[in-house]
């Protein structure tokens, strides 16, 4: 009867957000006057269950079965759910990561139990679970309530929780269990995966710097065998301007659609209500204008700056500092001072 | 193959979402529209059942305002479109919602492949995707980025999938359900020919009866929609004589804020 956080891992090692479910986990388990239970799937698992006790678990169970070293929801949806009816938790929360939203709504429809997606903030009424989330692109907030007494299973936003401090001298109570799905019985086979090195994923990043359709507007001249100019120009300056400046910050690349959708830059960066929803720390965007379903992405980062070189743009009305200027003529002077100011 | 997708009509984006104050959600007389992330599911529904040589289907849940979003989906060239409603269905309850969904499916007979758009952008989270492929014991494939193939007679589906890390190719035996991403086609915009179609199209409504299903009891409650709390930003417009004295001026309001 405790509290199910399903500690997200990729190849053999702790997700970061996990953290936050352990923190959002232990916060209702407190609540609840029961313990955290950290679930650990695939390689390496015993490790990784130590490093969960040191963030809010209590006890784990694990299962590092080979058919579950690479995440696929046929197997790791059957043994949730498994455990899910033998031990009866009280919540069951992950992030909602791809993975986690797909694992906690498919073992909450295998157990017939409610749940809540993307909460951005929880709590309890009695032994019910409420939440808040984002509705209507984010326009809107909706609270919701899971009651009765079976399991309830919760989704929250990465970002929304704060992780809890590592606690080095913590132990945990480790329970190990067998795969409920043996090979054989998995529809799904992986034939490939091509990792994407330094990707930074929009969704966890503290900083993102994001272009718009401005940056074709870059003076340079695109070489005559460019093909498409502006294509080119575009692509040279999230090159030569943007990352610069968000590689001084560990910053994730992000983009209006107008720059996706021009084949500035690929889809994956996508900012905004047909893209991703992003909540940082620190937002600056570039030669964005500020439309609705861009800021339906990222209205909730903590700190926004706007460079446009229209003092009139809507993105200046959501900006705490707005600069007007050209993109091309401020954002290499910004780059330049950060460097010296963070001695890099 | 049959391939069978869902969609929803959702208020345009660009409208002003509000809860007015008897606590309903409201756009004011903004149009509603096919669900964004469905355009490339439609497409796509549209193209494998024309490679495969079969039908495809779409079927919306809900009142009678998805009607709108159903005839988009004949304009751009489905073969045909299903309304379900059940009257008791709160929109917000996902486990009924699949639980309708699959039983939608399974009335198509020989339906082999279910495509979804990535989420709905007004009530939900993708949740229900996931919970009609469970309800439906099927097999379930999110963010897929392209169906690489297709094997009717061996009945596999082979596709790349987008995970944070990177790129999946995985196969699996049919059937399945999908969801798709942005960037998987280029959705084509209605045709002449399939707007007159759809002006004409008489559009079935099946209930839960018809389905030869209950609604499972309740288990999420929406309690309230609220307005966002007013973002109170004063906006601060850095000035300066050049722009390498408005970077340094940007830099200590960041470095204040404690951002960098
Ligand atoms: C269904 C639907 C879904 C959508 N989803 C999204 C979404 O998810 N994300 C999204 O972003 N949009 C989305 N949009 C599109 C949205 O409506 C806007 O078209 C888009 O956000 C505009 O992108 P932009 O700001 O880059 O371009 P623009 O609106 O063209 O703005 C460019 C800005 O750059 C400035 N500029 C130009 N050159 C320079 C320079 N050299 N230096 C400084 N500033 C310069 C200009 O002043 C202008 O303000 C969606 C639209 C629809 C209909
Ligand atoms: N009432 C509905 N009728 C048909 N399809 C829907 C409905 N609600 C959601 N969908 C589809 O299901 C997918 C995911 O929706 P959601 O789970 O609401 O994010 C999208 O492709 C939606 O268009």
């Amino acid at each position: 009867m405790s509290v199910f956080v399903w500690v997200e891992t990729f190849e053999g090692a702790m997700n970061p957000s996990s953290r936050e479910a352990l923190a959002a986990g232990k916060t209702l388990a407190d609540g609840l006057g029961v313990g955290v239970t950290a679930l650990v799937f695939g390689g390496n698992a015993a490790a990784i269950a130590n490093e969960a006790g040191q963030y809010g678990a209590t006890t784990a169970v694990i299962c590092d079965d080979a058919t579950l070293n690479d995440f696929r929801l046929e197997p790791y949806a059957a043994l949730l759910t498994k455990l899910v009816q033998d031990h009866s938790p009280k919540v069951v929360l992950a992030v909602a990561t791809n993975r986690g939203r797909e694992l906690v709504a498919s073992s909450a429809a295998d157990t017939n139990s409610g749940m809540i997606a993307e909460a951005i903030e929880l709590g309890l009424d009695g032994e019910a679970v409420v939440a808040t989330k984002a509705a209507y692109a984010g326009k809107v907030l909706g609270k919701m309530a899971l009651r009765g007494t079976g399991t309830k299973f919760v989704t929250i936003r990465g970002r929304a929780f704060k992780p809890q401090e590592q606690n080095t001298s913590a132990s945990i109570t480790v329970t190990t269990v067998a795969a409920v799905l043996t090979e054989d019985a998995i529809a799904s086979k992986i034939e490939s995966f091509e990792q994407e090195v330094g990707k930074v994923n929009l969704s966890d990043a503290a900083i993102i710097v994001s272009g718009g359709r401005g940056i074709a507007n870059n003076p340079k001249n695109a070489p005559a065998d460019a093909g498409d100019a502006t294509i080119w120009k575009a692509k040279d300056g999230f090159a030569t301007v943007i990352t610069p400046l968000a590689e001084m910050l560990g910053a994730a690349v992000g983009a209006s659609r107008a720059a996706v959708d021009a084949g500035f830059i690929p889809y994956d960066h996508q900012v905004g209500q047909t893209g991703k929803v992003v909540n940082p720390d620190l937002y600056i965007a570039c030669a964005i204008s500020g439309a609705i379903q861009h800021q339906a992405g990222m209205r909730n980062s903590k700190l926004i700056v706007a460079i446009n070189k229209d003092g009139d743009a809507p993105i200046f009305k959501l900006a705490r500092y707005g600069v007007v200027e050209d993109v091309y003529n401020f954002v290499p002077a910004l780059t330049e001072e950060l460097k010296k100011r963070l001695g890099k | 193959m049959q391939i069978v997708t869902f969609t929803r009509s959702t208020p345009d984006t660009a409208a002003k979402v509000e809860v007015n104050s008897s606590g309903v959600v409201t756009w004011g007389d903004a149009a509603t529209v096919v669900n964004p992330w469905d355009e490339y599911s439609l497409e796509e529904a549209i193209v494998q059942a024309k490679n495969t040589g079969g039908k495809a289907t779409v079927i919306a849940i809900g009142p009678e305002m998805h009607n709108e979003a159903l005839k988009h989906s004949i304009a751009m060239g489905l073969d045909e479109a299903v309304r379900v409603q059940a009257d008791d269905l709160d929109m917000t309850d996902s486990l009924g919602w699949a639980t309708l969904a699959a039983a939608a499916v399974q009335k198509m007979g020989n339906a082999e492949l279910v495509i979804f758009g990535k989420e709905s952008i007004d009530v939900a989270t993708d949740q229900q995707v996931y919970q009609t492929a469970r309800k439906l014991g099927w097999t379930m494939l999110s963010y897929v980025s392209k169906i690489l193939a297709i094997d009717t007679a061996n009945k596999t589906i082979k596709v790349e999938k987008v995970l944070e890390q990177g790129k999946q190719i995985i196969t699996v035996k049919l059937p399945v359900v999908i969801s798709v991403m942005k960037g998987i086609n280029e959705p084509r915009y209605p045709s002449f020919i399939g707007i007159r179609k759809a002006s004409k199209a008489v559009i079935p409504v099946w209930t839960p009866g018809d389905l030869g299903v209950s609604l499972p009891g309740k288990t999420s409650e929406l309690v309230a929609y609220h307005n966002l709390p007013a973002r109170a930003v004063q906006t601060e417009i850095i000035t300066g004589e050049s722009v390498q004295e408005k970077a340094a001026k940007l830099v200590d309001k960041l470095l204040e804020e404690k951002v960098l």
